[in-house]
């Protein structure tokens, strides 16, 4: 399998080759390079997942981990390096499969849709440069590796939210992504070290084996706060993956992060990196189900609060891209749910296989709204829902495509969504009902605003628009079709045979009764949607004015933000940084140092008056002196 | 004749060819000869020491020793380990940027210039204490006058106080060789040789403090830091440069190679001080400069950040931090470096260094723009760039450490990555992103020649530290060997 | 034969008077006196030290006449230098006299 070493230097090939040649290519040139190397690399992924689950396949049971490749980068101590290097395990293997395929969609819409920007080739520099992270990211054979990872996909998110960097939301936009994430990554960094500190090794083969045996082992008897040092560490890193992974409270870049370019968002704030902080949980699943269940039960809460807090605030959005943006932080937190709803070993592990199967099918059906947005923001121009309205005639295959996604993110059957999203409700529903209940009620509010969103797109009232909306180019089709015959056939996959938490594989069916309630539940919010926005009317206006309070602050997003820059502008920069800086230049500079100087002038202001020039008043005390010499030799 | 000696024989023939030559030209030639012929040795040097380190083990390689006045046994003693090593790289790349990027000064600033690098190399291939003593003094003096002659704002001011700030240090210092010299039972003023006796406890417990403050103030170590601030903000380009990359590793190297490896058990009976104080540097650092709104402000506090990172893993006396703390040193070197010549170049087009007055310039000067996004990378961290691999070796080592107090410092310490990437980030959107601020900024050049020189030179040290920092293991390995073989250190 | 301690009484007498007008005195010619004042009373005691206590040497004879010599000199030397003053500052108050400060 070293084979797979090329997934990893292709994109970082073209990257540098991208980075490094200057304005020298034209558009149509780094199109091709991009795109090309992207599908190279799908094709390996795809050729490596065919060889890792069929030809090598289960050996004593279940799927084994292959490292084929690995060396050491930094070593630290005689226990403890980095290094990098390639683990093939089944998520690592389903992970490859998703990134690189979203990735090519996405490098060959993006042909059709960033034509005629500036800056395309760099655009497609840092696209490479992410899939090159994200894919050393899922790759990561050690906790250290997944953080240097980490950071780069999340330099490349910067970069790319921040792309049209004349435009001073997107550069706040992205400079809010970056630093959030990086709050949350020291998180991770002191979990880590707090991980390592104890267990002595970066490596997850050595922290996962035995059921988190060593982790357990090494971490009896430390306790801080009540918590055990294992609950310490595995909660601080997943403040890291919920950074990452926008949830509450650290969701707040997530909707910002629209202002980049939509493939961007199709791409890294949908399909890929925003689901690496699950992906983080998975892969360290055991160690926080054995040696860390409090912790597994509060992500658990945590996805749920995070799922219908998202969901009711993207009821309320008008920007498509923010629904869309809110819809993600609700379906990743559907999956962080069913992590934290899991039990361990074969049927019991279904939240886990859920979870992967969901971020699996979510990645693409997410991918293909985004894309659907993508070419309808294209056509009209604005972001807007009231700017837009009546569009199916003007955009067919979009409109296909995007009501394809909607009915899969609604969990319709037979669209891949309502497989996965059935299998997590079957596991919280056994787990906890309270968990159940309102993942329950986030599947319904999940089809009403998807469906708000396409009624208020494609049907409602015609728009005055300044061109007549043009469907896009074949570039952006085909990516859509490609993501529709994905999202229509992904649910048949028997998901649960390859995947699970112990990796032995198991065959899990459909639970008819919570499946029912699901199905039912979705197809309410569907009809709700489409009386309230199928023709234009002012039902929804008068249901937002009967809802008051609770409507205006869903609106503003229950004032998270506010409370953010609350946070960070007023106590941190006004009542930390500004008194600090000016305690250096009043306190140390001007006390201490310039006032070390003044006493010093002072000093000598004081005694300079004994130099008056007068000889004769120096004859006088030098004879003083003399005399007092003399007094004191004669006398004592 | 060692080869070390010639590190401070090319800069003395630099400042002599200066005396002689005439005209710009002639006198570019001499400095990009002499600085080119410094880079070239340096890494010659390197070579050498890997084929001689392999033969031999010795604490110091290519020693010379040559008696100077011998009452008072002071030797012009060279001698290098890895350490050192590095550290001549680091000041040759250094060097080799800033006289690029100093291009169109003039001939006494290029002999002030010279003077100071012969400080500085003489300063780090001495194994002499008093040698050493002399060099640093050497590097110090023409500081004074390349800040108050060629420098910017309040010029004299600063310099005047960076001088004074420093020599109290170099007072301390004076006293603290004094006090080794009669204290350690062993009338010498070598290194290697002091590093072989035991000076007494009692007395380890005063100079080490010296020593450690004497030199730490000129790496600054809070609360002895707010020379470099004002001093940065003054200086010329590359004179920043070179106080940046290279004078603050003087103090460092001194902290370690004096302070540290001389006392040890001083150095353990008061770590938790100055791993305080160090502490507190690093983020207080990263704090001042999130306010900041001067482009070498900024730079300043976070250089007060980083090298209080260094001080503090110096101060865990363990072999992970202490190896992070060389590999800091080269990055914040280099990275600083950057910083300043950058910045050097973009406030010799705007001539403003108010980031309220900028925007934009990304447009501009693209190149420019981009380096300095490099530099504002590296320092905050990112993988593949030096202040990776420096900054992770420390929380890594410093963590590991069994005291309770020194982990719960370290994650005080760590949580500066999350400030640094506030400033960083919060300088490069306001200068280089956004619409252009000055419409007259839309008339400016992008780097010259001579600028990408400079700024490709320190570029790719930080890339080979960030992504083969393994390549430095051994070297820096082999100097930390005797000194974690000390008693009293861990 | 006089005792010695009269003589040592008027050398101390004369000295002191040097010292008081030194220091008092505001023109340099009568600075210059009772230098001459504090010299001489110097030699009376180099030679009365000599003559009493040890007579067979001449040590501080010899003393006294160098000292003689010298403050002769010196007298020529400081007037030639108070001369000049008077020529510069028109003046020979010695309070005046503080130009080399500053």
């Amino acid at each position: 399998m070293a084979f797979t070493l090329f997934i990893l230097l292709i994109p970082l090939c073209v990257f540098l080759l991208l980075a490094l040649s200057g304005k020298r290519l034209s558009a149509g040139v780094t199109g091709v390079i991009g795109t090309l190397g992207m599908a190279v690399v799908a094709g390996l992924s795809c050729f490596s997942a065919y060889r890792y689950f069929f030809v090598i396949g289960q050996s004593g049971g279940n799927f084994p981990a292959l490292v084929p490749f690995s060396f050491e980068w930094l070593r630290f101590t005689d226990t403890l390096s980095i290094d990098l290097g390639i683990l093939l395990d089944p998520i690592s293997v389903m992970m490859l499969t998703v990134i690189s395929t979203v990735s090519l969609t996405v490098h060959l819409y993006s042909v059709g849709y960033m034509r005629g920007e500036q800056g395309f080739q760099r655009y497609c520099a840092f696209l490479s440069l992410f899939t090159f992270s994200m894919l050393g990211l899922v790759m990561a054979t050690n906790i250290f590796q997944m953080y240097v990872f980490w950071e780069l996909v999340g330099l490349s998110s910067y970069l790319l939210i921040g792309f049209y960097y004349t435009k001073p939301a997107a550069v706040a936009a992205s400079k809010k992504a970056f630093i959030v994430t990086r709050f949350a990554d020291l998180g991770f960094l002191i979990g880590i070290l707090l991980l390592s500190y104890c267990t002595g090794t970066f490596d997850f083969g050595e922290l996962t084996a035995n059921n988190g045996l060593l982790v357990i082992g090494s971490t009896t008897g430390m306790a801080f706060l009540g918590l055990s040092a294992a609950s310490w560490a595995l909660a601080l890193i997943f403040i890291g993956g919920a950074g990452k992974s926008a949830m509450f409270p650290l969701h707040v870049w997530l909707p910002d992060a629209m202002e980049g370019p939509t493939p961007v968002s199709a791409l890294i704030h949908a399909a890929t990196m925003v689901v690496a902080g699950v992906f983080l949980v998975a892969r360290m699943f055991p160690v926080y189900y054995f040696a860390a269940h409090d912790v597994l039960m509060l992500i658990g809460y945590v996805g749920a609060f995070t799922a219908l807090f998202a969901a009711v605030v993207a009821v309320t959005q008008t920007d498509i891209k923010r629904v869309l943006a809110y819809s993600t932080i609700s379906q990743i937190a559907y999956m962080m749910t069913a992590l934290g709803v899991s039990g361990f070993s074969g049927p019991d592990g279904l939240g886990y296989t859920s979870s992967m199967f969901h971020l699996f099918t979510h990645a693409f059906f997410k991918a293909l709204l985004f894309l659907g947005a993508g070419a309808v923001i294209r056509a009209v121009h604005s972001n807007e829902m009231s700017r837009m309205g009546g569009l199916r005639k003007h955009l067919p295959v979009t409109h296909v495509a995007f009501l394809v996604a909607c009915l899969a993110i609604a969990g319709i059957p037979p669209l891949s969504g309502f497989f996965s999203k059935d299998q997590i409700l079957d596991a919280a529903f056994h787990h906890d009902k309270v968990l159940f209940v309102a993942l329950w009620l986030v599947a319904g509010l999940t089809a009403f605003y998807m469906f708000r969103l396409y009624y208020n797109i494609f049907w409602g009232k015609e728009r005055t628009y300044e061109h007549k909306p043009r469907e896009a180019s074949w570039t952006m089709l085909v990516p859509l079709g490609i993501l529709v015959v994905l999202t229509a056939v992904t649910g048949f996959f028997p998901f649960s045979k390859f995947i699970s938490s112990d990796d032995m594989g198991y065959a899990a069916g459909i639970n008819r009764g919570v499946a029912a309630s699901g199905v039912a539940v979705a197809l309410i919010g569907i009809l709700a949607a489409r009386m309230l926005y199928r023709k234009e009317n002012d039902r929804p206006a008068q249901l937002a004015a009967r809802m008051g309070g609770f409507y205006r602050a869903a609106v503003e997003k229950f004032y998270i933000d506010e409370v953010w820059m609350f946070v960070t502008k007023k106590v941190i920069i006004n009542c930390v940084a500004r008194p600090l800086a000016w305690f250096d230049r009043h306190v140390i500079d001007g006390v201490l140092v310039d006032g070390t100087g003044r006493l010093t002038e002072k000093i000598a202001g004081s005694i300079k008056g004994m130099q008056s020039g007068q000889v004769q008043y120096y004859a006088l005390v030098f004879i003083a002196g003399a005399l007092a010499v003399a007094v004191w030799a004669i006398y004592i | 004749m060692s080869i070390l000696s010639l590190f401070v024989l090319i800069p003395a023939a630099m400042l002599l060819c200066l005396f002689l030559c005439k005209g710009t030209k002639a006198i570019r030639a001499v400095m990009v000869a002499g600085a080119s012929a410094l880079l070239a040795l340096s890494l010659v040097l390197v070579g050498l020491f890997v084929k001689e380190r392999a033969v031999s083990d010795t604490a110091m390689l290519f020693t010379q020793d040559i008696v100077w006045y011998a009452p008072l046994n002071i030797h012009y003693a060279v001698g290098v380990d890895g350490i050192s090593v590095l550290m001549l790289v680091l000041s040759a790349a250094v060097t080799f940027g800033a006289v690029f990027s100093s291009w169109s000064m003039s001939r006494h600033y290029f002999m002030w210039f010279c003077l100071l690098i012969t400080g500085a190399f003489g300063f780090f291939i001495s194994t002499d204490l008093f040698t050493m003593f002399m060099f640093y003094e050497t590097a110090l003096i023409p500081m004074y006058l390349l800040v108050g002659v060629w420098g910017t704002g309040r010029k004299e001011y600063s310099a005047m106080k960076l001088a004074l700030m420093l020599m109290g240090a170099s007072a301390l210092l004076l006293i603290g060789i004094l006090g080794i010299y009669f204290t350690s039972g062993h009338t010498t003023m070598n290194i290697v040789e002091l590093a072989e006796q035991q000076i007494p406890l009692a007395h380890q417990r005063w100079i080490f403090p010296m020593m450690f403050i004497g030199f730490g103030t000129l790496c600054a170590l809070f609360p002895f830091h707010t020379w470099s601030p004002d001093g940065y903000a003054s200086a010329p380009a590359a004179v920043s440069m070179l106080h940046a990359g290279v004078l603050k590793k003087l103090g460092a190297y001194g902290c370690f190679r004096v302070a540290v490896s001389l006392m040890p058990q001083g150095a353990h009976e008061q770590a938790w001080i100055f791993l305080i104080l160090s502490g507190a540097g690093v983020v207080y650092g990263a704090l001042c400069a999130v306010r900041q709104t001067d482009l070498k402000y900024i730079n300043a506090y976070s250089s007060v950040s980083h090298c209080g990172l260094i001080l503090f893993a110096i101060m865990m006396l363990n072999g992970t931090a202490m190896r992070g703390a060389v590999l800091q040193m080269l990055s914040h070197g280099l990275t600083a470096a950057l910083f300043f010549a950058v910045i050097g170049m973009i406030y010799g087009r705007t001539h403003t260094r108010d980031l309220r007055e900028m925007g934009g310039l990304m447009r501009v000067m693209p190149f420019l723009s981009v380096s300095y996004i490099i530099a504002g990378l590296a320092s905050l961290g990112l993988p593949g760039l030096s202040g990776f691999a420096a900054e992770m070796t420390i929380f890594v080592g410093s963590f590991q450490h069994p005291e309770i107090l020194h982990r719960v410092l370290s994650v005080v310490a760590t949580g500066s990555i999350v400030i640094t990437a506030v400033y960083v980030l919060r300088a490069v959107g306001k200068v280089f992103y956004g619409p252009v601020q000055n419409e007259q900024h839309l008339q400016l050049t992008d780097a010259a020649w001579y600028d990408k020189i400079a700024i490709v030179v320190l570029m790719a040290g930080i890339g080979l530290i960030g992504l083969v920092p393994s390549s430095l293991y051994n070297l820096i390995e082999n100097g930390l060997g005797p000194i974690l073989r000390q008693p009293g250190a861990s | 034969m006089i005792p010695m301690e009269y003589y040592l009484t008027v050398s101390t007498l004369m000295f002191f008077i040097g010292v008081f007008g030194f220091i008092s005195r505001k023109n340099l010619l009568a600075v210059l006196i009772s230098i001459e004042l504090i010299l001489n009373s110097v030699e009376i005691n180099f030679s009365i030290f000599n003559r009493y206590l040890y007579p067979d040497h001449m040590e501080g004879m010899f003393f006294s006449l160098f000292g003689i010599a010298i403050s002769a000199a010196e007298s020529a030397v400081a007037i030639a230098v108070i001369i000049n003053i008077y020529r510069t500052t028109q003046n020979i108050d010695v309070r005046q006299i503080n130009k080399m400060k500053n």
